[in-house]
């Protein structure tokens, strides 16, 4: 559905993106993830034919992004970052001039129009004035206008971001739905790590304009981040007998501050009852044990030095944390 | 897929239904126009041959108020061009010439439907309608509206997010060309430079196509003048809208 080659676009001196290889099969539900300004929504315009690439290629639901515009066009929704319907228009006025656009006709548009405001709960604010509406019920909204000519590929950049949780688990009901019931292909940027994680099998992270990870979330997040135990024991002495018996666990890499082991090791969930039981039958006392998975946010702190959660502050060493 | 024609008529029909919901917004474009009308127009002496001096203010007016209306219609799209759905249009199969020419072509409605409005007020006080002139006054007036309207949009599209830009240009071109055409008082018992200034301005050969039509004289040289002048700005309008069309993104 799609496929791109070093596709590439500078703004003056800036790389936005920066050579991106990307195929995406018939069907897939791909998140792309990264920073602000790590060229997320640059890539998404240049595969939605908005902006021609500097250099590289793509093509996209079977056709050239530079070449073939109105074919790709006509294939593919987009839900941008911003509001889709104009604030003087009425919503249901939009939804039907956009089914012109694609080429329905009056009825089909009229037709297909209804069964959109009907799915998306707008049937009370479709006759108004969009810019009297909420920015939830304008965001579905544009969910609508993205899906008026039912498209096999569908782009979303940041469909979620000013929507409030219900909204926000609304939504993504709806993506999940498109998926199954009309297995559309969707591409997906996203500032919510919950949101790639739950929604998408798989993740890109991009950042600097390149795709610095591209895997399941559940794989991503065992290569790169791991699962973490953190004990704390009773006296130094045991913390001591502790670390030497929990170094012996393979693959585990045990990290010590006071009183408290920061054990990174795959599978921890399964693996914590046993050690336990060691470290009981070696006479140590455990005062407390927490065992965390490890988030997407962990990930992309491991990838790019950063962390994603807006307001965060940088990275700061988890090794060292409690030390 | 659609053609241009049917793209055209999307665009045109979307442009128009926010107008058609809301008619009385065609009055808000005219507030000025009207005020001219009804405070400068009492001050105007008779002309010289007896007749009423709205003979010759009233056309004037209706090029006033086509002038007003449609050189801001960018800022419509400057507007949607801002929260997305200038975005939205363009990344649907539409040919990106008729988001233009459907636009541009929009302008007509308002324009007819002030023209008949200023006429339907005037009427009372003495103002004689010819009505072949002046519909053929409104054809003349239709050609160069949709070239006014296309350059507004274009400069919308070139001033990007930076509104101030739009309107200061907007604003800045729009009372010389008026003062100049000879809209409010004649340009003829002007210094020199004035009247030269004035044959360089097509709005002039416009206005004075539309008094001469309005007053039933159409087999009149003025009168195709006015319309060639009229044309020229329609074709060139289209032609700067259109390309600065193909390169928005
Ligand atoms: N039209 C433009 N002109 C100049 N620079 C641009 C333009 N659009 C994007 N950029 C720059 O390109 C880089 C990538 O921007 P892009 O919008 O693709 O990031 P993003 O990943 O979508 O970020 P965000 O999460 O904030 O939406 C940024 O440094 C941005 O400043
Ligand atoms: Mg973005």
């Amino acid at each position: 559905m799609i496929e791109t080659h070093e596709l590439t676009r500078h703004f003056k001196d800036v790389r936005a993106v920066d050579g991106i290889d990307l195929r995406v099969a018939e069907g897939e539900l791909v998140a792309l993830l990264g920073p602000n300004g790590a060229g997320k929504s640059t890539t998404l315009r240049m595969l939605t034919t908005l902006i021609p690439p500097t250099s590289g290629t793509a093509r996209v639901a079977g056709f050239d992004v530079t070449r073939q515009q109105r074919q790709v066009r006509q294939h593919i929704g987009y839900i941008g970052q911003g509001n889709g319907a104009a604030h003087s228009q009425r919503g249901r006025d939009e939804l039907i001039s956009q089914g012109r656009a694609y080429g329905l006709t009056v009825r089909a548009a009229r037709a297909r129009a209804a069964e959109l405001i009907d799915s998306l709960g707008l049937g009370e604010v479709a006759d108004r004035t969009v810019s009297t509406l909420s920015g939830g019920q304008r965001r579905r909204l544009d969910i609508a206008m993205g899906l008026i000519h039912a498209p096999r590929l569908l782009f979303l950049d940041e469909p979620s971001t000013g929507l409030d949780p219900q909204n926000r688990a609304n939504l993504q009901e709806h993506i999940v739905a498109l998926r199954r019931e009309h297995g559309t292909t969707i591409l997906l940027t996203t500032h919510y790590l919950d949101e790639a994680d739950s929604l998408a099998e798989r993740v890109i992270v991009v950042d600097h304009g390149r795709i610095v990870a591209d895997d399941t979330p559940d794989r991503l997040k065992a290569v790169h981040a791991g699962d973490r135990v953190v004990l704390t024991l009773a006296t130094g002495a045991d913390a001591d007998r502790a670390a030497a018996l929990s170094a012996r666990v393979p693959a585990a890499t045990v990290t010590r501050g006071g009183r408290t082991l920061h054990i990174a090791v795959p599978g921890a969930p399964a693996l914590v009852p046993g050690l336990l039981a060691d470290l009981r039958a070696d006479g140590v006392t455990v005062a407390a044990v927490e065992v965390s998975r490890p988030t997407l946010d962990d990930v992309f702190l491991n990838l790019t030095g950063r962390s994603l959660r807006e307001g965060a502050p940088v990275a700061a060493d988890l090794d060292l944390v409690g030390a | 897929m659609t053609t241009f024609a049917a793209d055209t008529v999307t665009v045109f029909s979307r442009e128009l239904r926010p107008v058609l919901r809301n008619p009385a917004s065609i009055v808000f474009s005219m507030v000025q126009p009207l005020f001219f009308l009804a405070l400068f127009a009492p001050l105007l002496p008779d002309t010289p041959d007896g007749s009423s001096a709205l003979q010759w203010f009233v056309p004037g007016i209706v090029v006033m108020s086509c002038l007003f209306g449609t050189s801001m219609t960018g800022s419509n799209l400057l507007f949607e061009m801002q929260t997305g759905s200038h975005e939205r249009m363009l990344v649907t199969p539409l040919r990106r010439p008729a988001l233009l020419v459907g636009r541009a072509l929009k302008e007509i409605v308002p324009m007819f439907a002030q023209a008949a409005l200023i006429v339907a007020v005037c009427v009372p006080f003495g103002f004689e309608v010819h009505l072949g002139g002046a519909l053929l006054g409104l054809a003349v007036l239709a050609a160069f509206c949709v070239g006014l309207g296309a350059l507004s949009y274009t400069l919308a599209l070139a001033s990007k997010n930076q509104e101030w830009l739009f309107w200061t240009v907007q604003q800045t071109l729009l009372f010389p060309l008026l003062l100049l055409a000879g809209m409010l008082l004649p340009v003829e018992g002007g210094p020199g430079w004035l009247q030269t200034a004035a044959r360089f301005n097509p709005l002039t050969y416009v206005v004075d196509a539309e008094r001469a039509l309005f007053n039933g004289e159409v087999a009149a040289a003025t009168t195709v003048t006015g319309a060639l002048a009229a044309v020229a700005v329609g074709a060139l309008g289209l032609a700067v809208g259109v390309r600065a069309m193909r390169r928005s993104a």
